[in-house]
């Protein structure tokens, strides 16, 4: 399962296969994401992008292809035995998600949300635990809210928290599910600047979003994918400001004409 | 007009309080055995395995499309000419009344399971836990709160239904009045006062019930 591979990049998606019932979701994509490389996917939903996301850390299982992240390596298809639970335990401990809709455990505060992970998972002393989960709530600006449960927490400060429940863990990487699009327009700017921090801090990302001029000021990858396929793919600013293909220029055209602009304090 | 006279109960006090004190006994124990049985039938019908899923609904259907009467005297009388397996009628009835209980219990907590955002099991799925990390920290403690109410309404049915125990000769309160009732030849003040012991014992519960339910529903 695990073979040692030279270290080109950090997420190795090889010729992966998908398919709900006879729906194709994914057809053969293959993607690579540097080491503290930043991609972004983009396309119009029923895509497949985020089930792409999804197989990045297995909570989809492909049908085909290869995932790697990291020294882990999957293999998926005819004759592959599909990995056991504690194996996928283990290897999805190393990736952080964030989700649409926050997933915060309601019955758990703010802090026991964060401390979850390293308590259950990393098997970290309690005290322990508390110090990394205070950091980090610290470090997505929100040490104060410790004691409170996720209930009384605004959207925003929700995702917010969600995201350092996923760091808690300290993945090798983030994955990022559309992270931004259940929150009101006036919370998404304080979400988009925690992931630009993560960003320029170095961490390995892959971010499904509709916030397309995030994604070309954050991400250095970017990735247009249509009926499961990669359209078009290239350096960010490239692809959004000249985009090749035809179905890339139709769907962005989309967003400049409503003006899809970041919210004001999304840069720096 | 017919003349009431609740005194001559009295002389009868300790065979009713006799019966009381099975009947509770018999509740306490029918109660626990059936949510350890609830238990087993709703992980089974949640398994991953269908032989397993199959196994479980079948046992609940089983208990729960049929006459709770029926089983009382078809484990009692039918148990041992089919199976070879002699019981009391303590036993019969208790397994009987248990694996009945058990197949409500067992909808009621798989009810409870599944009506926890699949999101929350991801999300624990996400942090690298395994299904039964996530089962016992993150979906339980959750799904727990919503079972309470549904599961203590079954309790006061199963409490209720001890009373056909009786049938099989296990002395009950039920059964205890029915000799009082004969030696007396005072059924209508036998039965009134039966019928308001079991419920001066369920109204408190019933009233402690539903504090219970709003402050669940605050914590929310």
């Amino acid at each position: 399962m695990s073979e040692p591979s030279k270290q080109t990049s950090k997420i190795e998606i090889r010729s992966l296969r998908k398919s709900f019932g006879s729906n194709e979701v994914l057809k053969n994509i293959s993607l690579d994401v540097a080491k503290g490389g930043v991609v972004a996917l983009i396309g119009p939903s029923g895509s497949g992008k985020s089930t792409l996301l999804r197989c990045i850390n297995l909570l989809v299982v492909p049908d085909g292809g290869s995932v790697r992240v990291g020294d882990t390596r999957f293999a998926f298809g005819d004759g592959a035995k599909l990995p056991d639970v504690k194996t996928l335990a283990r290897f999805r401990a190393t990736t952080g998600m964030v989700f649409q809709h926050f997933n915060l455990f309601p019955h758990m505060t703010t802090l026991q949300n964060v401390m979850e992970g390293p308590v259950t998972v990393r098997r970290m002393a309690r005290a322990d635990a508390e110090k990394l989960a205070r950091a980090q709530l610290a470090k997505v600006g929100l040490a104060e809210k410790a004691d409170q449960y996720p209930a009384t927490l605004s959207g925003g400060q929700k995702q917010r928290v969600a995201i350092a429940r996923a760091l808690a863990m300290e993945p090798d990487v983030m994955l990022f599910d559309e992270a931004t699009s259940a929150l009101d327009p006036e919370l998404v700017g304080e979400v988009l600047n925690v992931i630009q921090q993560l960003a320029s801090e170095g961490m390995t990302m892959v971010i499904v979003t509709h916030e397309i001029a995030f994604a070309r000021e954050v991400a250095d990858r970017l990735i247009f994918m249509r009926d499961g396929i990669v359209v078009e793919e290239g350096p960010a600013r490239q692809v959004i400001d000249n985009p090749q293909e035809a179905a890339t220029r139709a769907f962005l055209s989309h967003f400049h004409r409503t003006g899809a602009l970041p919210p004001a304090n999304a840069t720096p | 007009m017919y003349q009431w006279d609740f005194g001559i109960l009295w002389s009868y006090r300790w065979l009713f309080l006799n019966g009381l004190g099975v009947t509770v006994g018999f509740t306490v124990v029918i109660v626990v055995l059936g949510l350890v049985f609830g238990l087993f039938g709703a992980f089974g019908s949640l398994s991953r395995f269908k032989a397993v899923r199959l196994t479980a609904l079948t046992f609940i259907e089983a208990f729960r499309c049929t006459p709770i009467l029926v089983q009382l005297i078809w484990f009692y009388y039918a148990l041992p000419i089919l199976a070879g397996v002699e019981m009391t009628p303590i036993t019969a009835s208790a397994l009987a009344l248990s694996l009945y209980g058990g197949s409500f219990y067992s909808e009621i907590i798989r009810g409870g399971i599944i009506s926890i955002d699949k999101g929350q099991s991801e999300a624990g799925a996400a942090l690298g836990m395994t299904p039964g990390q996530s089962m016992r920290r993150i979906v339980l403690p959750q799904a727990i709160k919503r079972m309470i109410p549904a599961l203590m309404n079954q309790s006061i049915i199963q409490f209720k239904n001890t009373s056909l125990v009786s049938v099989l000769a296990v002395p009950d309160l039920v059964y205890q009045s029915q000799v009082a009732a004969h030696d007396s030849y005072r059924p209508l003040e036998t039965y009134t006062a039966v019928a308001v012991a079991y419920a001066a014992i369920l109204i408190p519960l019933t009233i402690i019930v539903r504090r219970g339910e709003k402050r669940l529903a605050v914590s929310e």
